[in-house]
């Protein structure tokens, strides 16, 4: 075979291609950047906060030039039924100074910005072009990607996969093996709202550049997933996310339930007023560790979406951070792969040495079991009707009754609510193992 | 439920969203295999709305308005009745805000 046109062909401009090209590139390697998309960002969708520390390996000072629109100083969780609402709110101060905790932020900004790192740093970005397979040696050997543009070839010593939830190149290349992500897959749907920024101060009490990070149980009725409110300087993320499972079983369409999470009593005073800007849709991988694909191949790496490096953990949802602390540790593999003239899939194992070593492996494996406890039915269900009334019988004034202790309360919410103490010590303690 | 918040008529939802069209239709589905499935479930699933039962229990599809999510052919188990892939390069949604 002839010398490859590319020492690293990187598939995918979102975060972790970005950040694989960046490190690849910066190793003195030639990079093609593929991007399907007619600029980076614009296939993707998000709920909308980004955790950027793991920049601080990649760009120094990253938080005077990342496009920010709001850092995350205040973070709330609830979980709802039908006609309550409890919330922990959580404001620190310190998350609106550096080095910042997380950040609201668009994609088409924050992948753009990303691309043109890479671009500064030697990355050729060819945008518009679809990877529309593998090209392989006579053993097998990944050695480059076939295009959709004609004499669309391109070779090079190391394929990074970082084409997204769908990756159709992951499993072109077997990295799956026989499984299949569908029972593991969420379908997110989400409604950009403007609102002017005074508004969107004043409602959500926030200052400047503060913004409000909103996790929400128990708004999908009954269907596996959660629902999530953002602010951005002048406009909100609202969106729900749902098991496709789920979805497939109940016979409702999305957009309703985001309509149904809008209406709700606690957040409807919060849209009220604003305008639809954009409405939008995209499927997240949320299995976790154990539906994660082989991560290297002979001459391929995957990363991102494509490896299901998803977290939802229910007061955890993150995946921007994990696509590109693994973009990074690919691109770093590949160069020094490159380097030593190996490109084989032990050659390449290097990459899965420094995801176990990182946030990016060590997180998911230790969150392994969150997906199935947040997904369970009493997780989604029992525990935030249980909770909610748990609150409002103990906050009730209902005199002259004497106050029922909370103990009682307890009691008699979980056996309205047919939740056993068993299952209640078995979720805590699956929950004890995973976030303790 | 408040009304108020439900006034959102689907096309103009969709037309808050940008899309350039390709010629080539990136979708495509066995009307056959879906005349004999009950469930049609990309039916309601697509949150683009480009499923659409006929009366003689077939299916018709848009690919012109679609978020390229996958959610189709993920949640479809009838074997062989969609095919999905990606528009051309350059083509289909182009998200503003993500």
């Amino acid at each position: 075979m002839s010398d490859p046109m590319f020492d690293v062909v990187v598939v995918g401009a979102g975060p972790a291609g970005s950040a694989a090209a960046l490190t690849a590139a910066r190793a003195g390697r030639s990079v093609a950047l593929v991007e399907r998309g007619p600029h980076p960002g614009s296939k993707n969708v998000y709920g909308g906060v980004v955790y950027g520390r793991v920049l601080d390996e990649l760009v120094p000072r990253w938080w005077e030039q990342m496009p920010v629109q709001r850092w995350v100083t205040r973070r709330s969780t609830m979980v709802m039924t039908d006609r309550q609402a409890l919330t922990v709110d959580v404001r620190a101060q310190a998350w609106g100074g550096p080095p910042y905790n997380g950040a609201t932020a668009l994609r088409a900004d924050l992948d753009g910005w990303l691309a043109d790192l890479a671009q500064e740093a030697g990355a050729v970005l060819v945008p518009s072009t679809v990877a529309t397979g593998l090209l392989r040696a006579a053993d097998g050997t990944v050695r480059g990607v076939r295009t959709d543009r004609p004499d669309g070839e391109l070779s090079a010593g190391v394929v990074i996969a970082c084409d997204g939830v769908n990756s159709f190149l992951a499993k072109e290349a077997g990295l799956f093996g026989g499984r299949t992500g569908a029972r593991h897959t969420s379908l997110g749907v989400k409604e950009t709202l403007a609102l002017p920024r005074e508004v969107i101060e004043e409602r959500f009490a926030l200052r400047g550049r503060d913004g409000l990070d909103m996790e929400i149980l128990g708004c999908t009725r009954g269907i596996p997933g959660g629902g999530f409110l953002y602010t951005n300087l002048d406009s909100l993320s609202v969106g729900v996310v749902v098991g496709l499972d789920g979805l497939a079983a109940c016979g409702v369409r999305p957009e309703e339930l985001l309509a149904d999470l809008k209406a709700h009593p606690s957040i409807a005073p919060l849209v009220r007023g604003a305008e639809l800007k954009e409405y939008s849709a995209h499927l997240l991988p949320e299995g976790g560790y154990d539906t994660m694909p082989e991560l290297a191949g002979d001459g391929i790496l995957v990363a991102g979406d494509a490896a299901a490096m998803c977290l939802a953990a229910g007061v955890w949802l993150e995946g921007v951070n994990f696509a590109i602390g693994a973009g990074m540790y690919a691109g770093r593999a590949a160069a020094e792969a490159l380097a030593r003239g190996d490109t084989s899939r032990s050659g390449l194992a290097g990459y899965r040495r420094l995801l176990e070593d990182s946030f990016v492996l060590a997180d998911h494996r230790k969150l392994r079991r969150a997906p199935g406890l947040v997904f369970s039915e009493r997780m989604q269900q029992r525990y935030p009707a249980l909770l909610c009334d748990l609150a409002e019988e103990f906050f009730r004034v209902d005199n002259p009754r004497p106050k029922p202790g909370l103990r009682r309360l307890l009691r008699r919410g979980a056996a309205a609510h047919g939740v056993r103490l068993h299952h209640l010590l078995s979720d805590a303690l699956t929950a004890w193992r995973s976030f303790g | 439920m408040n009304a108020e918040y439900r006034g959102i008529d689907f096309e103009d939802r969709m037309s808050t969203v940008d899309f350039r069209l390709s010629e080539r239709a990136h979708i495509s589905v066995d009307a056959a295999v879906c005349r004999s499935c009950t469930a049609q479930v990309c039916v309601h699933a697509c949150p683009a709305k480009l499923f659409v039962p006929t009366s003689d229990g077939g299916i018709l599809f848009n690919y012109e308005q679609c978020f390229e999510c996958g959610t189709c052919y993920e949640v479809c188990d009838a074997e062989g009745a969609i095919t999905w892939t990606y528009p051309d390069g350059g083509h289909g949604v182009v998200f503003r805000q993500g």
